[in-house]
């Protein structure tokens, strides 16, 4: 079911009300482009597959009936413009790291923070257990270089590990409107944001661990 | 101690989004509990995967920039010529 007051955005829209039209891209530009990134190469491809999308938007939007939600009706033209655009170019399209990221194993922490496994008293326990953030002064937590070390380490992720805890935890998105969009399975869509936010996580102690200045 | 199928905290870092998200069974999500009670790093390996997802969540969404903001005023108004 689509929200009420995005009805009425579209029903604006429709009518020709730009500012609705700018209201709704704005709205979606930021997951639009971390999700085109997924099928295309580059930052500015991804910048041309949202543009055509949105022109596909527009033609297609007296079509659109409300039946599903725009949000999921969106993100399936943006796959589509997407995954032509990545034909076009001559690019693989990623199917495994969508249809099953669990495939290549990964650890959320590096296997040398824990004993080994054949460890007589503890196996498996940690070795180099985590140190509290408690004592982190919070004006460090949220300053900008914590903003900016954050935002560094989501754009070192893969692409589609990027695009999920993007929509997930930056955009407040469900685990349902995630799987929608970008056709995951449940277990896939976890898989994903585990993997995003323990190396996040990890990336974040690093930089906790280094000297204030 | 239920030594026999305790969580090793190897283990237990995997399962931390299952935990948030709801997805582990009863039987292993109290495993997942009774090990965090009585272990002080999974606590605290818990408290930083909680503060990494509060403090990711404050970062700003990414905003139309000038120029294609005004490329799409142009496809805007070049649809509703056409559409109307």
């Amino acid at each position: 079911m689509i929200d009420p007051a995005e009805f009425r955005e579209l029903e604006a829209l429709r009518s020709g009300d730009e500012e609705a039209f700018m209201a709704v891209v704005d709205r979606y530009h930021g997951s639009l482009l971390r999700v085109a990134q997924i099928w295309v190469s580059n930052r500015s491809v991804a910048e041309e597959v949202v543009g055509d999308t949105w022109v596909a938007v527009l033609r297609g939007i007296d079509r659109f009936e409300g039946r599903s939600s725009f949000k999921t009706w969106l993100f399936r033209i943006l796959a589509n413009t997407a995954k032509t655009r990545a034909v076009r170019e001559g690019r693989t399209i990623p199917f495994s790291s969508l249809q099953n990221p669990g495939a290549v194993p990964e650890s959320a922490v590096p296997a040398d923070r824990f004993r080994d496994s054949d460890d007589s008293s503890w196996p498996g326990h940690w070795a180099s257990p985590p140190a509290s953030w408690d004592e982190q002064p919070e004006r460090r937590l949220e300053s900008l270089e914590t903003r900016e070390r954050l935002e560094a380490a989501i754009a070192a992720l893969p692409a589609t590990q990027r695009a999920v805890i993007s929509l997930r935890d930056i955009e407040g998105w469900s685990s349902e409107e995630v799987r929608n969009a970008l056709e995951l399975s449940e277990t896939n869509q976890r898989v994903l944001l585990h993997r995003a936010r323990s190396k996040v996580r990890r990336a974040f102690e690093e930089y906790l661990s280094e000297d204030v200045r | 101690m239920t030594t026999a199928q305790a969580l090793s905290c190897q283990e237990l870092v995997e399962l931390v989004t299952d935990y948030f998200e709801d997805a582990l069974p009863a039987e292993a999500r109290a495993r997942f509990e009774e090990h965090v009670g009585r272990c002080r790093g999974c606590g605290i390996y818990l408290d930083q995967m909680r503060e990494t997802i509060r403090l990711v969540g404050r970062l700003e969404p990414e905003h139309v920039t000038p120029e294609a903001e005004r490329e799409l005023r142009q496809a805007f108004a070049a649809w509703r010529s056409t559409s109307s």
